[in-house]
């Protein structure tokens, strides 16, 4: 079954060619749903490392357990052996301020654009308990100065519905944003949008990272997503999901549209895709 | 917020017009006693006439049903927030509030007059059970109802239990209790002159009882008349606050994305 070998430079290993701390390492963690005989593996046993700043795309069959990584990093999980450590911290039940964006913008429809950015605030510390404070002086600049960085200037005041799904998934990237997490997760943040209007975020979310170096795990269907944003590609089996390969992706930064359709970038994107049919394959011998 | 429509409303209003004219017709064309179906014309007569005898009937009625409403609202909100936050507790309590949702009002008002004597307390009791079973189920479903992913988010950045329903969930449910608000007012009152209607000497239910053993059967179509005009204005006024206070959730088609 396994015919692949998992030939990147890495699997546990210190994070190749970087001297920046490890922000987020699985040592040998794996996930079950449930127990007993109806226990559902979710990810087998998994190590990752993940440095300070790095943006890290995760690619994978459906249902291969790209999003219980990210659930496990951000504490809304907790691995059923093995360690998850985030910022030098076992990560317990309790979570620790990160970034999240899903695909499903969830804008709460009672509140202007500028107050569902700055939702984060009310309930992280220090900016908690400032809230009442500064939130029509400083944290309002601060929403609408992440607005401006996404193309949405003048947009604080508008209601959710008064926005297309694109301008509302810029809106959660900035929410996702406005309490200076040192880490962003994203679990498939544009797949519902039409192909111009992702690859338009994706620039966007490529200057967000290069303005404030957050460190990025983003789950994706979209391989050339994964490779236009990534900096680091991770390719994950069918349930329950192990790391296949793992390579770094040095293309020049800020990259555009137009590189995605060079002859590098096309190989890229035929490797990451015959990993992926091969993991697809093997899963279905594996059921049949 | 919808549109005044001011043809809308006028097409309304002459259809209640046409209604009361179509009714007067019948009544005048088929000769038809007015024991059996006054003309409306001879009711609105009635009522003027016995206004200031309806009155303090009207002012009881409408306390009953305030007060009783007041306190289902109160219980309903309770009980609705601490089955709604937890899914264990909606499921498991749901059965159980069904069973007593779907017990006929009327069967329970012989228990409380033998609990409490005839009189306002039963209007009341009755107006509070029949109306806080909408407003548990729509508080309820409310919370329930709240994006998982949103909760995700929230719930990565260290928020307890009591941020997200403070911040989410409270908020979200607003639109579900403005409008079950609107149900039970309408319930409350019905379970009120119900209840008079049943076992109490003063209230419109009990007006209408007297005057129908009588035979006095404009004085009864008057009540009627009464009954219709209060249920429709508390109605209204319960529809002009959801409005005003959670526009939010009826906004969607306003206006296009731009």
């Amino acid at each position: 079954m396994m015919r692949m070998q998992p030939h990147s430079e890495f699997q546990g290993a210190p994070v190749p060619g970087s001297a920046a701390p490890i922000a987020i390492e699985l040592s040998e963690a794996s996930v079950t749903f449930g127990r007993g005989p109806r226990a559902v593996p979710a990810l087998s046993t998994t190590s990752l490392r993940i440095a300070d700043g790095e943006f890290v795309a995760l690619v994978g069959p459906s249902g291969c357990g790209k999003s219980t990584i990210l659930r496990l990093v951000s504490g809304l999980v907790l691995p059923t052996t093995g360690v998850v450590i985030v910022g030098g911290r076992e990560v317990a039940a309790r979570a620790l301020r990160v970034g999240m964006a899903f695909q499903n913008p969830t804008m709460l429809p009672w509140m202007s654009i500028e107050r569902n950015i700055m939702l984060p605030l009310k309930i992280v510390e220090p900016f908690r308990s400032q809230f009442r404070r500064l939130r029509k002086t400083e944290f309002r600049d601060k929403a609408n100065a992440l607005l401006e960085q996404v193309g949405l200037k003048g947009f604080g005041n508008r209601y959710p519905w008064q926005l297309s799904g694109g301008m509302l998934q810029r809106a959660n990237l900035c929410r996702a944003l406005i309490h200076e997490p040192r880490m962003l997760l994203l679990d498939e943040p544009f797949g519902a949008l039409d192909q111009f209007t992702r690859e338009e975020l994706w620039s966007i979310l490529q200057d967000l990272w290069i303005a404030h170096k957050p460190t990025v795990l983003l789950v994706t269907h979209d391989l050339r997503e994964a490779a236009f944003l990534g900096s680091r590609i991770c390719v994950m089996s069918a349930r329950p999901g192990r790391i296949l390969d793992d390579s770094r992706v040095d293309f020049a930064r800020p990259r555009t549209v137009a590189m995605t359709f060079e002859p590098d970038f096309v190989a890229l994107n035929q490797k990451l895709r015959a990993f992926i049919v091969d993991a697809r394959t093997a899963s279905a011998q594996g059921v049949a | 917020m919808p549109e005044f429509d001011y043809r809308q409303k006028a097409r309304s209003a002459a259809l209640i017009v046409l209604f009361f004219v179509a009714w007067e017709l019948f009544c005048l064309i088929s000769g038809m006693s007015d024991l059996v179906l006054p003309r409306p014309s001879q009711v609105f007569v009635t009522l003027v006439e016995k206004f200031p005898i309806l009155w303090p009937h009207i002012l009881q009625t409408l306390a009953t049903t305030m007060i009783g409403f007041v306190l289902g609202v109160g219980l309903g909100v309770v009980l609705g927030a601490v089955i709604g936050v937890s899914k264990t507790a909606y499921d498991t309590a749901y059965p159980l509030l069904v069973g007593f949702s779907s017990i006929p009002k009327v069967a329970v008002v012989p228990i409380f007059v033998l609990w409490f004597g005839s009189g306002s307390v039963p209007a009341v009791l009755t107006a509070l059970s029949i109306c806080f079973f909408p407003i548990v189920v729509n508080i309820a479903t409310g919370l329930a109802t709240t994006e998982p992913e949103l909760e995700d988010v929230l719930k990565a950045l260290g928020a307890s239990k009591f941020d997200i329903l403070w911040n989410v969930g409270l908020p979200r449910t607003m639109p579900f209790f403005f409008a079950s608000l609107k149900v039970a007012i309408s319930y409350a009152f019905v379970g009120a002159v119900l209840s008079e209607t049943v076992a109490s000497n003063r209230g419109i239910g009990n007006v209408m009882m007297t005057a129908s053993s009588n035979f006095n059967v404009p004085l009864v179509f008057a009540g009627l008349f009464v009954l219709a005009g209060l249920g429709v204005a508390l109605y209204v006024i319960f529809s002009v606050i959801e409005g005003r206070v959670t526009g939010w959730a009826t906004r969607k088609n306003d206006m296009v994305a731009t």
